[in-house]
């Protein structure tokens, strides 16, 4: 077999690509104020200058991380849990009530949730729940839900239907056939919308950015947005804020890249 | 997708479908009688799905209905809502910026899909080879996906910094530029760094499905003596039809809606030479406090949007359900 010549050079080149801003970052943020001004942009330099850091942390990053972890929580498991159940009723129920429900929530993912924010904005408001933290977790249910629903109801429907006769047989109710049948059998697809949705919340900005206001609600990505306004002079304390900011959903990569990757192509592949 | 499935469950639902109260929505057609078997539907599966279907509800479909709704209104984020008719519309519509923004999006979709269509399609087909080091590639390949467009953003910023950044380090002087202060420079950073965040994903959906044509139609093909460039012509690109469909249109999709990375990068400028429609209308709503006109916006891009997925779909030939992405 002859190589494939243009697509391995590019593939190469795309790599370079990929890898030289997550590079930079990575150099940039372990150099001083003034090795950043001194030195080669593109270079590593010793000494490491872990001062950077410390400042991040001073700057409130903790309070941030804690805000994005507990955004991301709150969001992803009510979302599993209701999509997880709502897709056994689609899966398991009639279709003549339930077709029409899952039509709805495949309808859903149709819906750019950009154009929603002045109604969303109006609705938090109204709920009295302007600039807070679990203003920010219910538009991130509501919107994973379809995405998450067309996983898991892939999934169930994929639980050999003879176990549920057995269930029947047993007397089960179907409470419990939710819980001890299909809940274990569809675990994969569980955590692959729960690894993607964290990740979906762990980088939203336009929901932070419209229904919080003060500094100590901020989330990750609105904190990195200010804190790059205030240290615009200051270019290696900002990525070592990119850095931190972002280690935890590359240990979450690190630990669910099956899952994460199955949550992104779920519905585009085919 | 949609029919098959729902075959399937209807073929299922008839066995255990006994000892239930048929609900009001059932009545109409249950009272006719003539279908081969009833579908009562279960107390317990409605209560299942009422949490989900609550949440839906009102934080997804209700604010789409409101969006509509509040573009008939004029309200200052703050004070009391009051409908106005049609005065957001007008005022909309009358505006340059919304002409200027909405010129901007079809700019944005249009060389987003020149830009990345190509490129993912060879770099999908290149990591669908069964080297192993191609597993390896595709990781790292992830990477600019699970970062917040707010990091990308900042990164790119100081990447591009004429005096500390890739300009002097790698002592390339054409890259010293005042990147995000020239109108048409400014569009070529966005187009790249919204290359560097998505071509990711498309590259992703084409490596799996170039692994799924059949390596017996390449065999064929090389028995016939047909080299690399003419296989991927003759085979790879045909089969990859419905592939490219899905891909367009949650590429066309996405690029109408692209918010973070604007905002945090140019916040529209240099003078509004970025201030595309969705930036557009956050703006107007959030900063310029006309919330009425912002919606008037919203209902223009989510029209905008179905008509671009419906008409990708018919484009390609097929009705095959509309983007299955989040919508995110």
């Amino acid at each position: 077999m002859r190589r494939n010549w243009i697509g391995g050079a590019f593939g190469w080149l795309w790599l370079v690509a990929v890898l030289l801003p997550i590079y930079f970052v990575a150099i940039t943020s372990v150099k001083s104020i003034a090795t950043y001004f001194g030195s080669n942009p593109v270079l590593p330099s010793a000494p490491l200058a872990l001062e950077n850091v410390t400042a991040v942390l001073e700057a409130d990053f903790g309070m941030y991380l804690v805000n994005s972890v507990v955004v991301a929580l709150g969001t992803v498991i009510p979302l599993v849990l209701m999509g997880f159940m709502a897709s056994f009723s689609i899966v398991r129920g009639g279709r003549r009530f339930f077709g029409p429900v899952r039509s709805l929530f495949l309808l859903g993912l149709a819906i750019p949730v950009q154009a929603t924010i002045v109604p969303i904005y109006l609705l938090i408001i109204r709920l009295h729940m302007y600039d807070s933290l679990a203003a920010l977790m219910l538009p991130g249910i509501a919107f994973g839900l379809p995405l998450s629903i067309l996983i898991i109801s892939n999934s169930l429907r994929d639980v050999p239907r003879e176990l549920f006769e057995a269930m029947d047989i047993d007397g089960c109710s179907e409470w419990q056939k939710m819980w001890r049948l299909a809940f274990p059998m569809t675990r994969p697809a569980l955590v692959t919308v729960g690894v993607y949705q964290a990740l979906m919340s762990w980088n939203g900005f336009l929901f932070p950015l419209i229904l919080t206001q003060s500094p100590d609600k901020r989330t990750l990505p609105l904190a990195l947005w200010s804190f790059q306004g205030e240290y615009a002079t200051n270019v290696p304390v900002v990525m070592a804020a990119v850095v931190l900011s972002s280690i935890p959903i590359i240990v979450l990569y690190a630990l669910g890249r099956r899952y994460l990757v199955g949550g992104m192509t779920a519905g585009a592949g085919k | 997708m949609t029919s098959p499935s729902a075959v399937r469950q209807d073929v299922r639902v008839g066995a255990d479908a006994s000892q239930t109260r048929a609900r009001r929505q059932s009545a109409p057609r249950a009272r006719r009688g003539t279908e081969p078997h009833r579908e009562p539907v279960h107390v317990s599966h409605v209560l299942f799905a009422l949490p989900a279907l609550l949440f839906f509800g009102v934080f997804a479909l209700l604010p789409l209905v409101g969006v509509l709704v509040l573009s008939f209104t004029s309200w200052n984020g703050i004070g009391a809502i009051h409908f106005t008719g049609l005065t957001s519309w007008t005022e909309a519509l009358s505006r340059s910026t919304t002409w200027h923004g909405l010129a901007l999006v079809v700019l944005m979709i249009v060389a987003t899909w020149l830009l990345q269509t190509p490129l993912s399609i060879l770099l999908g087909t290149f990591l669908a080879g069964q080297q192993r080091y191609r597993n390896v590639l595709a990781i790292l390949y992830f990477l600019p996906l699970l970062l917040s467009s707010a990091a990308i953003a900042i990164t790119f910023k100081s990447l591009l910094d004429p005096n500390f950044g890739l300009a002097s380090g790698l002592n390339l002087p054409f890259l010293k530029q005042n990147w995000l202060g020239d109108s048409v420079l400014v569009w070529i950073v966005l187009l790249v760094i919204i290359a560097w965040q998505f071509i990711p994903f498309h590259t992703l959906i084409y490596q799996g499905a170039v692994r799924q044509i059949p390596r017996s139609m390449f065999e064929a093909a090389e028995i016939d003596g047909a080299g690399r460039v003419r296989q991927f012509f003759s085979i790879t690109l045909p089969q990859l039809k419905y592939t490219l469909i899905t891909s367009s249109t949650l590429m066309v999709v996405g690029a109408l809606t692209y918010f973070d990375i604007i905002f945090v990068l140019t916040q529209g400028g240099p003078g509004s030479s970025t201030r595309i429609l969705p930036l557009d209308m956050y703006l107007t709503g959030f900063r310029g406090n006309e919330m009425g006109v912002a919606s008037a916006l919203a209902v223009i891009l989510v029209v905008l949007g179905l008509g671009l997925a419906l008409g990708v779909q018919r484009l390609g030939g097929t009705d095959a359900s509309a983007s299955q992405m989040e919508g995110a």
